[in-house]
C-alpha cells in the first residue's frame, strides 16, 4: 500500500518553456522514509508542491493517502505536513506563539499532540519567549519541524529541511526523522545532499526533472557498474587533466582530497600508475567502494549519453 | 471559530510588533490632522488690501483709516473704479478689496443703516474666511463708536463676497478630506502588504496545506484592519472635535457606518492587489500610486472637482474616496441624514460588492493556476 503516489507526473512553467518534472513516477510505502535526491533545479521543490496540493500537475495523476492531489486537495490537506524548502514561519511570533497558532490552525492543540513532537521541542522550549527570526538555523529548523507535526501528519513532506543547516544539526535532525518513522509516519524528504541519501531507507535520485534511479542506497550502489579508485597526486588539477586526457580512463571526477576515476574496459589499475609515474612521481590509488554520488555521476551520465 | 480568533490575535501580533507601520498607521493621521489645522490656517498679519471707497465722507474716512493702522493689514491701494478691483486681485496686489457705497455718511445718518461690501480672494479658502472675519470687526468697532455718540441704533451691515470659490471649499473640509485620505490608504496599504507578506515569506504555503480555509485567511486578514481604521476614524474625529473645535454636526453613528463601508471598500481593493501581486514593494507601489494619488487628486478635498475637465470628472466617479467624501462632509458640516446620502452610499456598496467579488475569484487557493 502506497502513502503516495506519482504517476507519470509532468510539470512545466512559463507556458511548457521550463520543463520542470518530466515523466515522473514513484510510489512511498506507509510509514517509510523515503528521500528525493538531487542537486538544485532538479524538479524537487516541485513535485513537493504538486503532492501538497499547492500546484496541478500538468499531466499525469498523484495521490497522497489514496486522495487525488488535484479533486481532493481539501482531504490532503488535512491530513499532511508540509515543511517548505524556506524558513516559513511567523519571525515577528515568538517560538511559542508560532507553534500555539499553527496548533489552532489545524484544529488541535499543543498538549493533544505533545508526546509526538516533546523530543524536538525541548531542545527549543528554553527560547520559546524569543521571536522565531531571531533563533539560529537548528532551531528554526526544529520549531518548522515541531510545527509541522502538531496535528499528528500522516505523510510528512520536508523539502530540504537541512539545506543552509550546521552539520551538528543536520545529524540530530535525520536522527529525529528516524524516530519520527517509528511512529509510523511516512516521511517524503528531499536533499541535495548526497551524504544523507544513505539514511533513508529508499531514494530515488533525481536530475532535470527526470528520475534517475529508485531503490534502498545499498542496492544503489551495488548497481555500479564498475570498480572505482580514488586518485590523488601533488598537483591534483595536473593529474584531472591528465586522468581526463588519458585513454585509459573511462571517467575522472574531484572529490575533494582524491579524484575518482573508472577505468576503460580491461585496463588495470596497475598499467595506470604506471603511464602516470613519470609526470606524477608521488601519485596513489586505491580501489573504494562508490558513494551514492558517484552512482548519481554515473547515472547522469549514462543518461546523458542515451539522450544523446 | 477558534481557528478565526487564533487567526486574528496573530494578526495584531504582527501590527503591534512592527513599530514602523504602526507609526505610519497613527502617525499619519494626526500629522495630517494638525498640518492642516495650523499649519496652514496661517496668522494674519500685514496682508495687503485696497480700498475703492466711493463716498470720500468722514465715515469712509475714518474706517479706512482704521484699516491703516491695523497691525493685520496693509493698505496698498486706493482703488478708483469698479473695474480695478478684479485686476488688483488677478495682480495678487491685494487679497482683501473694501468697498465703501457713495454716499456711506449719509446712509448712516439718514436711514441708520449701510453696507460695506468685503471683496476677498478664496482661492486659499482658509486665508479668505479669516480675511472677512477681522475687516468686518474693524467696522463693527467702528459701529460701536458710533453708538457710544447716538441714541438711535445705528447698524453697518457687511456683505461679503468671495471671489474664484464662492463656496470656501476648503476650511471646514479638510477633515472629511484627511479621514477620505487616511482610511482608503491605510486600509489598501496594509492588507495588500500583509497578505503579500504572507506569500513573501512563504507562510501562504503553509496556511494553504492546512484545513484552514484559505477564504478565511483573506477575512481573518481584514478584521485587524478594519478595527484599526475605525480607531483611526475615532482618533481624527477626536483631534477634530477638540482639537480643531470643528463640531459633527450628523449622527456619529451614520458616520461611523459610513466609515466602515469606506473601510469595507478600501479592504476589498487591498485584497485585489494582494493577489494580483507577489512582492510587498510592488503591493505597496501599487497601493501608492493606484490609490494615493487619485484620493488626493479626485476626492474633490483638493481640487474642486467642477472645475475639472469632463473627462477627469468621470474619472473621479470611479475614486471610492470622492463619495466617502461627500457623505462625511454631508453628515459632519450640514448635519444631514441618511436620505440625503442614500445614493452615495449606494455607489459606494456597489463598488465594495464588486471589488469583493473579483478579488474572491482572484483569491488562489494554489500557488499558481
Amino acid at each position: 500500500m502506497y502513502d503516495v503516489e506519482l504517476n507519470h507526473i509532468t510539470k512545466t512553467y512559463e507556458n511548457g518553456a521550463v520543463q520542470a518534472v518530466k515523466d515522473v513516477s514513484f510510489g512511498v510505502k506507509k510509514g517509510e522514509l523515503f528521500g528525493l535526491i538531487g542537486p538544485d533545479g532538479a524538479g524537487k521543490t516541485s513535485i513537493f508542491r504538486m503532492l501538497t496540493t499547492l500546484l496541478i500537475p500538468d499531466s499525469g495523476t498523484a495521490s497522497v493517502n489514496g486522495f487525488d492531489v488535484v479533486e481532493d486537495f481539501r482531504e490532503i490537506r488535512k491530513r499532511v505536513g508540509y515543511m517548505p524548502g524556506k524558513f516559513s514561519l511567523y519571525q515577528d511570533l515568538t517560538v511559542e506563539e508560532n507553534l500555539e497558532f499553527f496548533a489552532t490552525v489545524f484544529n488541535t492543540s499543543i498538549e493533544e499532540n505533545y508526546d509526538l513532537i516533546k523530543d524536538i521541542y525541548v531542545q527549543i522550549e528554553p527560547f520559546k519567549k524569543r521571536r522565531a527570526g531571531k533563533l539560529s538555523g537548528g532551531m528554526k529548523q526544529k520549531l518548522a519541524l515541531s510545527c509541522a507535526l502538531i496535528h499528528r501528519p500522516t505523510v510528512l513532506f520536508l523539502d530540504e529541511p537541512t539545506t543552509g543547516v550546521d552539520a551538528v544539526s543536520r545529524k540530530e535532525f535525520w536522527e529525529m526523522l528516524r524516530r519520527l518513522k517509528e511512529q509510523g509516519i511516512t516521511i517524503l524528504v528531499s536533499t541535495p545532499y548526497m551524504d544523507e541519501a544513505a539514511l533513508c531507507e529508499r531514494i530515488a535520485l533525481i536530475q532535470n526533472g527526470s528520475i534517475l534511479s529508485i531503490n534502498t542506497p545499498q542496492e544503489i550502489i551495488n548497481s555500479y557498474p564498475k570498480p572505482l579508485y580514488a586518485i590523488k597526486a601533488h598537483k591534483m588539477s595536473a593529474l584531472l587533466h591528465a586522468l581526463r586526457d588519458s585513454n585509459l580512463v573511462d571517467s575522472a571526477f574531484s572529490f575533494g582530497e582524491w579524484h575518482h576515476i573508472t577505468l576503460q574496459d580491461s585496463v588495470t589499475a596497475e598499467q595506470l600508475k604506471v603511464s602516470l609515474q613519470a609526470e606524477f612521481p608521488t601519485v596513489q590509488m586505491e580501489a573504494i567502494e562508490p558513494g551514492i554520488e558517484d552512482c548519481f555521476i554515473q547515472q547522469s551520465l549514462a543518461q546523458h549519453e542515451v539522450e544523446l | 471559530m477558534k481557528q478565526f480568533l487564533s487567526f486574528i490575535k496573530k494578526e495584531f501580533y504582527h501590527v503591534f510588533r512592527d513599530t514602523k507601520s504602526l507609526l505610519l498607521l497613527f502617525g499619519l493621521p494626526i500629522a495630517q490632522i494638525v498640518l492642516f489645522g495650523f499649519a496652514l490656517t496661517n496668522e494674519i498679519k500685514n496682508t495687503s488690501i485696497a480700498i475703492y471707497d466711493q463716498a470720500h465722507d468722514p465715515a469712509s474716512r475714518s474706517i479706512s483709516e482704521q484699516f491703516a493702522q491695523s497691525p493685520q493689514f496693509n493698505l496698498v491701494k486706493n482703488i478708483r473704479n469698479q473695474d480695478e478691483i478684479e485686476a488688483v486681485f488677478k495682480a495678487g496686489e491685494a487679497k482683501l478689496v473694501v468697498v465703501f457705497p457713495p454716499n456711506f455718511e449719509q446712509d448712516i445718518q439718514h436711514e441708520n443703516k449701510a453696507e460695506v461690501q468685503l471683496i476677498a480672494d478664496a482661492s486659499d479658502p482658509n486665508t479668505a474666511n479669516t480675511l472677512t472675519v477681522y475687516a468686518s470687526n474693524i467696522i463693527m468697532d467702528y459701529q460701536k463708536e458710533l453708538m457710544l455718540t447716538t441714541t438711535i441704533p445705528i447698524s453697518i451691515q457687511t456683505d461679503m463676497r468671495f471671489l474664484y470659490n464662492p463656496e470656501l471649499k476648503g476650511a471646514p473640509n479638510f477633515v472629511p478630506g484627511v479621514m477620505a485620505l487616511i482610511l482608503t490608504l491605510i486600509s489598501v496599504l496594509m492588507t495588500s502588504v500583509s497578505i503579500v507578506r504572507e506569500k513573501e515569506n512563504g507562510t501562504m504555503e503553509i496556511l494553504l496545506v492546512s484545513p484552514f480555509n484559505p477564504l478565511m485567511v483573506i477575512i481573518s486578514k481584514a478584521v485587524p484592519y478594519l478595527v484599526l481604521s475605525l480607531a483611526n476614524v475615532t482618533m481624527i474625529l477626536l483631534l477634530s472635535v477638540f482639537l480643531l473645535e470643528m463640531p459633527i454636526n450628523g449622527s456619529i453613528v451614520l458616520l461611523y457606518a459610513e466609515s466602515t463601508l469606506l473601510i469595507l471598500t478600501a479592504l476589498s481593493l487591498g485584497l485585489l492587489i494582494s493577489n494580483i501581486t507577489n512582492s510587498q514593494q510592488v503591493a505597496m507601489i501599487v497601493s501608492l500610486m493606484g490609490m494615493l494619488l487619485p484620493t488626493l487628486l479626485f476626492s474633490g478635498f483638493m481640487f474642486p472637482i467642477e472645475n475639472m475637465p469632463l473627462p477627469l470628472q468621470l474619472i473621479s466617479n470611479l475614486v471610492p474616496a470622492k463619495w466617502y467624501y461627500i457623505i462625511i462632509k454631508d453628515i459632519m458640516i450640514k448635519g444631514v441624514g441618511f436620505m440625503s446620502i442614500w445614493k452615495e452610499t449606494l455607489i459606494l456598496t456597489s463598488m465594495t460588492a464588486f471589488l469583493l467579488t473579483m478579488s474572491l475569484k482572484k483569491f488562489n487557493i494554489r500557488l499558481a493556476k
